[in-house]
């Protein structure tokens, strides 16, 4: 269970988010740009002190104000992808994957590269990849981490259409293959409605609705619309 | 060696040792404050930064008369460092490596600056999510992000090391064979009557020296820097 309630304020911007969420499976979690995604992904993963509140994960208080509480980035157990991968640019892939990794050439370790399709791609640079490769790398590298969790900030919405799709769907296997639950954030319904079965939505730094996917939210972003179609 | 007088040998080994080793024994502190100032804000920030700058904006000499009353037989440093430990510092080969090592400073900080600026924070978030400690991240991703920084922080620092000459005369003399550089030798060849030709002969070597080092520096930078990321 992921469980957290927090209050941030960063100039005029407040964040007030109250939720509990299953650990297990896809959660999207979506919202306009400003809404307070990013805001949230940085406080889930320890690189944003919030102002007050709490988080936990699988009964493990994070972060708590009232009880002093702040679980460093390194053991927090929670692996991120950020939109533009960052892969290590000076390390082969397969010195990116291993960085985070427990143990090298595992059942695991091979079923990560294995699910990702990145077989093929493990003496590459970084700077030779394609932008799907290496978000694939990115996610690849964090999973090896084996994470309780792994937050994805907007992993495909730099990818063109059709290797968005594509990375959409090895997302969803890997996550089923490795059971490590992810959420998912993005601004684009499409991506999330493919992908997730519980959709939160963020607006103004706060949770506007927690359900499945609604196509009612389709229509607050008509743009996003004739992406689907091109995908 | 390449037909120079024993006194222009002498003096061109004595530069090149004492600006390897002024570049050697500043480069660990040109680092941690390059770093600090590239990516940290704190109290004091400006000022360490002016003070680090300082010695590129004095006249030399100025420089070398501070360290002169600072390490001087009569000063604390010097003062200290003789009744302790026998040391004399100024007009020794000492002095030559502290002057080099003053005046090359600032540009070596300035170019390691500007790398650890130059790189996005999140390399650090990512390495911290997958477990690493501060000091990980430090030496297995920061560091080498910022080497062609480092490396052409030394480049820069050597050649402005070889061609010091206020500071150097003013705390260390020039004394043949001890502390007389190559570009004391060219000063003392130009006050000689008939000394014309090896002045130019200095002057040529030092054009070599300055330039090999810029060049270097160029090919060092390329060699090392992540290749370009394709979209």
């Amino acid at each position: 269970m992921i469980e957290l309630s927090l209050r941030h304020r960063l100039g005029t911007f407040r964040l007030k988010v109250y939720l509990e969420l299953p650990a297990q499976g896809i959660i999207g979690l979506m919202g306009r740009s400003g809404s307070g995604k990013s805001t949230l992904f940085a406080c889930l993963a320890g690189h944003t002190r919030p102002t007050t509140g709490y988080i936990k994960l699988g009964g493990r208080t994070l972060f708590d104000d009232a009880l002093r509480v702040d679980v460093p980035p390194a053991r927090r157990g929670i692996g991120v992808v950020f939109q533009d991968g960052l892969l290590f640019p000076h390390m082969s892939v397969a010195r990116n994957l291993a960085y985070g990794a427990k143990t090298r050439g595992t059942d695991f370790w091979h079923e990560v590269i294995d699910a990702l399709d990145l077989g093929q791609l493990l003496d590459a640079r970084p700077g030779r990849l394609s932008g799907g490769e290496r978000q694939r790398a990115a996610i690849a590298r964090a999973l090896m981490a084996e994470p309780e969790l792994l937050l994805l900030d907007e992993p495909v919405s730099a990818l063109d259409p059709g290797l968005k799709a594509r990375t959409l769907d090895l997302i969803a296997r890997v996550q089923s293959r490795t059971g490590i639950p992810m959420i998912f954030i993005s601004h684009a319904p499409h991506e999330v409605r493919r992908l997730c079965e519980r959709v939160v939505m963020l607006q103004d730094g706060q949770v506007l609705s927690d359900t499945g996917p609604d196509p009612a939210h389709e229509a607050q972003f008509p743009a996003a619309r004739g992406t689907l179609c091109a995908v | 060696m390449f037909g120079l007088s024993p006194m222009e040998e002498t003096a061109l080994m004595l530069s090149l040792r004492a600006s390897a080793a002024a570049v050697l024994w500043s480069l660990p502190l040109a680092v941690a404050i390059g770093w600090l100032l590239g990516t940290r804000r704190f109290p004091g920030h400006a000022m360490l930064n002016a003070l680090v700058h300082l010695p590129l904006v004095l006249p030399p000499v100025v420089l070398g008369y501070l360290l002169l009353l600072l390490l001087g037989r009569n000063g604390p440093i010097g003062g200290a460092l003789y009744d302790w430990f026998g040391l004399r510092i100024a007009f020794s080969s000492h002095a030559v490596v502290i002057a080099c090592a003053v005046v090359g400073f600032p540009l070596m900080v300035r170019a390691i600056r500007q790398s650890a600026e130059a790189i996005d924070p999140r390399y650090a978030r990512a390495a911290r999510s997958l477990g690493a400690s501060e000091a990980r991240v430090f030496a297995t991703v920061t560091l080498p992000m910022m080497a062609p920084g480092i490396l052409t922080g030394i480049t820069l620092a050597f050649a402005r090391a070889v061609g010091e000459f206020g500071a150097t005369i003013t705390l260390a003399g020039n004394i043949p064979g001890r502390t007389q550089t190559l570009p004391l030798a060219l000063f003392t060849v130009t006050q000689s009557p008939g000394g014309d030709a090896d002045a130019l002969r200095l002057c040529l070597l030092s054009l070599a020296l300055a330039g090999g080092a810029l060049l270097a520096s160029e090919a060092i930078t390329r060699r090392v820097t992540p290749h370009e990321v394709r979209p």
